[in-house]
Formats: structure tokens, C-alpha cells, sequence
């Protein structure tokens, strides 16, 4: 279903759908399927060209680092509130709860456990989704509809090695460092609220919390990030770079980046929480 | 010094989905010469010029540049014979998060090894001989349409070319402007020796710096030859499209 659904977004915010007004089954079954199949099809290319560009000399150095500024330290506000008001709210919502159930001394486990293991992770994703990758889709639409990413391919610069592999590997290694960074706000706060309700020591709520962790409850999680990050970046720079129609095109290719580097990220979480489980158990 | 071709496009076809844009083309441009493609908007003149760089793919026919046929490079070799050509876009095209001396820098920062000292130089004169060494910190949306085509020229200039290919050049500028564009192309002409391709629809700026005109209708040459060859011409459409651009 997950699958089907993507499909379908796809196919719609591929744009082909758009344009026909008149509602006929058979031809709009036939139009959806074809679009999806372009749009995967051309994603299969994309990330084919992106790979060759980004292994093919001369490395682009100083552009992945002003990338890595602009999708990491940018991000990181946004991404620590965001990690902070989840610490937050698992603290209000948990506490209940196991009160209820004669728990309560389980609290700090299960707010470490819950932002380390899959909220951490995927919040943090979900927010550079929404900021990285509608910056990405808008900025690359915009070079080619006003035909900057053709002037640097007439000036002899593969806009694939220059522009798009850069945004998509600064993505990869800044989302698992941001997700550090969402971690650490969302344990902090997490205990913040806890103390305001009842007080308890930093230490002892982080004694508490990690008593029972192992490497592997945080390596992996934290590292599967990079995949949501290889995700984010393929996504934007795909949808950008391949914006038509001018201005409402670049708006088309901001919206389809986030929405589905979201859903993408979604689906990714839940092939690669299967594996890590499988793996690690 | 003897001029040789180094530029020969041979019955070029080009569509779009249904409708064909350029429908066997054949041209031919010498070292040092100036070639005007006329005609009205949507014959296709832009699609001919992002060919002859490939920047789109043709349908049929053949393209060399300096010898060589584009459609038989791997990237290496495209990108060395790119480096030969220098392209000025309609809109200029200026990468928009980048100052003017940026932009300016960029094919020198990418494909030169010289020192940032020695590139500031080389900047300031490029910058210098299109007349925007004033503005070298400014954005491109903080300088006017004409300014732009300025810095666009000089980016173009940046590798030194042995071609040149302009589109429109001169649309969307005043008429004080698009003269004063079109003299600076006439003077880096008679300075470099180049060899360009100026695609316009614009008769009064190809009369100035144009060694031959080509006009093209509905994807096909319909003239060839000197601004006095075109005038003297018999053929309907040709008379037509002078006498409404004079």
C-alpha cells in the first residue's frame, strides 16, 4: 500500500496528470502508469549520472563544504527545537502513562530509548526534508529555468558533479550529525520536563536512561540517517533539475522535493528498521 | 594567414515531439568571421546555437567544431572542445548567488591553474574591457539587463575562445544599449579575431558587426549571404523581413 501510494504521488507531482481536465478511467489509468513509470525510469538515470559524476575528478571540495554549511549548521536550530519540543512531549505524554501502569521509574529509559532508537532519526530527517530539500528543489529549479545550470554545462562544469553531488553527499553526512544534535536536545529537555513535574538529578536520569543501552541501539539508528540524507538530496535535486514552466515550475519542484523526499523517508525508515532488527536483533 | 572552417553543421534536423524545428540545416563558419542567424522568434535560431554545443542533442545530421564531431565525444573531449567556446544566453544567465567578479571567475577557478592574484587581474581586465570593473561586488539582480549581458560577455570571455556564440544579444535592451552592445562585439572582433554565431532578429545590430547573414524560416536557410546580398534578394520572405526590420 505504502508502495502504491508513492507510486501515485509520483506520478502526480511528475506533473503529467495536471494538465488533463477531462475525467476518463482508461485514459487516466494509462497516463498515471506511464508518468510513474517515466518518473522511476528517470530517477534510475539521474542517480546512475549523479553516481559517475560524483566519483569522476575533480572533487568538488570547497563546494561540498559551503554545502555542508548551508544543509548542516542552518539547519541546526531548527533541528535542535525540533529535537527539544520531541524530548518534551514524550516526557509529558510517557509520564502518564506508566504512572498509570506502576512505571514510572522506566520514564528516563523510555525517553532515551524513543528519541535514540526512531523519533531522533526520523523528526530530524522530516525537518531537513522540509528545509534542505525545498531549499534544493527551489534553487536548482530556478538555475534551470533560467538557464544557469546550461551555462555551466556550456562553460565545460558537470552541473550533476558541481550542483548535485555535492547537495546530495552534504545531506548524507550532515543528517546523522544533526541527528546527534536533535539526540542530545531531545534527552535534555526530555529530562527538563521530567524535573519540572518531579525532581530528579541530570545524572541520575541519564544513569537511568542508558543503564540499559548497548552501542547498538544507537549506532544504527543513528547511521540509517545517512541513508535518509542520501534520500533527501537525490529527491530535491532530481525534482530541480528537472523543473519546466518557469516560476509555477519552481514552485511545483519545491513542493514535490519535500513531499516526496518525505514519504520516501518514510518508506526507507521502515525497510531499514527491518533490517537493523534483523542484523542486530 | 589562411582562414579554415571551424565550424560546419550538416543537414541538421531537430524536432520536438511533433513539430520540427531546423529541417536540414547546412552552414558553415571560418576562422575570424562573424555569422548573424536572422529570423523570427520560434525558427528555431536558439535550438541551433545550444546544438552547436551541444547542450542539446540533434535528431540527424552532423556538427564539428574545429574538426571534430560532437556527437562522437565522450564528456572529456566535449568539455575540452566547450572550453574553446564561449556562450553568451539570452538572459545572460549570471549564477544569481554570485557576485560579478564570482561569476566572472568561475570558468577560471574551475579550469586554470593560476594564482588568485594572477585570476583577480584577469577578472578586473575582462571586466574592464566589457566596462564593469566598478561593479565587481554587486549581485547580478542588483545590475541592469544591459549590465548583465556585459558580465556575461566577459564570463564568456574568460577561457579566450576561438568561438563565440551569442543568443539575442541585444533583446530586451533599449535601443542606446543594444548598440552599444553590439559595438562591443564588433570591437572584440576586430580585437580577437574570433569566429561567433550571433543568433538575433534584430537587422540593425547584425548590420554592424556581421560578415554574413544567414535567415532562416520555418526550420529551413531561406538566405545567405551579405547585408547587400539579403537586400537585392527576390525571395518574398526576405524582402518582408528587412523591410519590417528597418
Amino acid at each position: 500500500m505504502i508502495y502504491l501510494g508513492i507510486v501515485a504521488v509520483a506520478a502526480v507531482l511528475s506533473g503529467s496528470l495536471t494538465g488533463d481536465r477531462s475525467w476518463n478511467p482508461v485514459i487516466f489509468t494509462k497516463t498515471f502508469l506511464v508518468s510513474a513509470f517515466e518518473w522511476f525510469g528517470e530517477l534510475g538515470l539521474f542517480c546512475a549520472r549523479l553516481f559517475l559524476a560524483a566519483l569522476t575528478p575533480p572533487y568538488q571540495f570547497a563546494e561540498l563544504k559551503r554545502q555542508c554549511d548551508e544543509i548542516g549548521s542552518k539547519s541546526l536550530p531548527l533541528v535542535a527545537l525540533a529535537g527539544a519540543a520531541t524530548g518534551v512531549v514524550l516526557s509529558l505524554q510517557t509520564r502518564d502513562s506508566l504512572i498509570r501502569f506502576g512505571a514510572r521509574s522506566f520514564l528516563p529509559a523510555v525517553i532515551v530509548f524513543s528519541i535514540i532508537k526512531e523519533s531522533g532519526p526520523v523528526i530530524t530527517a522530516l525537518v531537513v526534508s522540509g528545509r534542505a530539500g525545498a531549499g534544493i528543489g527551489a534553487e536548482l529549479g530556478s538555475m534551470k529555468v533560467t538557464e544557469q545550470i546550461d551555462a555551466m554545462e556550456a562553460s565545460a562544469v558537470d552541473p550533476f558533479q558541481y550542483l548535485a553531488a555535492t547537495r546530495v553527499l552534504a545531506c548524507a553526512l550532515m543528517l546523522p550529525l544533526l541527528t546527534l544534535a536533535s539526540n542530545f536536545c531531545g534527552i535534555f529537555m526530555g529530562w527538563v520536563a521530567s524535573t519540572l513535574a518531579e525532581p530528579i538529578s541530570l545524572r541520575l536520569f541519564l544513569e537511568n536512561g542508558f543503564k540499559n543501552a548497548l552501542l547498538s541501539d544507537f549506532i544504527p539508528p543513528t547511521l540509517k540517517t545517512a541513508v535518509f540524507g542520501l534520500i533527501i538530496g537525490v529527491i530535491a535535486c532530481f525534482q530541480g533539475m528537472r523543473t519546466t514552466r518557469g516560476t509555477e515550475g519552481v514552485g511545483r519542484s519545491a513542493t514535490s522535493s519535500v513531499v516526496l523526499a518525505s514519504l520516501f523517508v518514510i518508506l526507507a525508515d521502515v525497510v531499514l528498521v527491518r533490517l537493523i532488527l534483523s542484523v542486530w536483533g | 594567414m589562411q582562414s579554415h572552417l571551424l565550424i560546419e553543421v550538416d543537414r541538421l534536423h531537430k524536432a520536438f515531439g511533433d513539430q520540427a524545428v531546423l529541417k536540414g540545416i547546412t552552414l558553415r563558419v571560418r576562422s575570424g568571421e562573424t555569422v548573424a542567424v536572422l529570423g523570427r522568434s520560434g525558427t528555431g535560431k536558439s535550438v541551433l546555437l545550444k546544438i552547436l554545443i551541444r547542450l542539446l542533442p540533434s535528431d540527424s545530421g552532423t556538427v564539428r567544431i574545429a574538426g571534430e564531431d560532437l556527437s562522437q565525444l565522450d564528456v572529456l573531449a566535449l568539455n575540452a572542445i566547450r572550453k574553446k567556446i564561449g556562450f553568451l544566453f539570452q538572459q545572460a544567465a549570471l549564477y544569481d548567488s554570485m557576485t560579478v567578479r564570482e561569476n566572472v571567475a568561475f570558468p577560471l577557478t574551475k579550469h586554470t591553474k593560476t594564482s588568485s592574484a594572477d585570476q583577480e587581474t584577469r577578472v578586473r581586465e575582462l571586466l574592464a574591457s566589457v566596462e564593469m570593473d566598478r561593479d565587481l561586488d554587486k549581485l547580478p539582480s542588483q545590475v541592469s539587463g544591459g549590465m548583465q549581458k556585459r558580465v556575461g560577455l566577459a564570463r564568456a570571455l574568460a577561457l579566450d575562445p576561438e568561438i563565440l556564440l551569442f543568443d539575442e544579444p541585444t533583446a530586451g535592451l533599449d535601443p542606446i544599449t543594444a548598440r552599444e552592445i553590439s559595438e562591443l562585439i564588433l570591437q572584440l572582433k576586430q580585437k580577437r579575431k574570433m569566429s561567433a554565431v550571433v543568433v538575433t532578429h534584430d537587422v540593425q545590430s547584425a548590420m554592424v558587426f556581421a560578415d554574413r547573414l544567414v535567415l532562416l524560416d520555418q526550420g529551413n536557410i531561406v538566405a545567405e549571404g551579405t547585408f547587400a546580398d539579403l537586400r537585392e534578394s527576390r525571395e518574398p520572405f526576405v524582402r518582408k523581413f528587412l523591410r519590417d526590420a528597418s
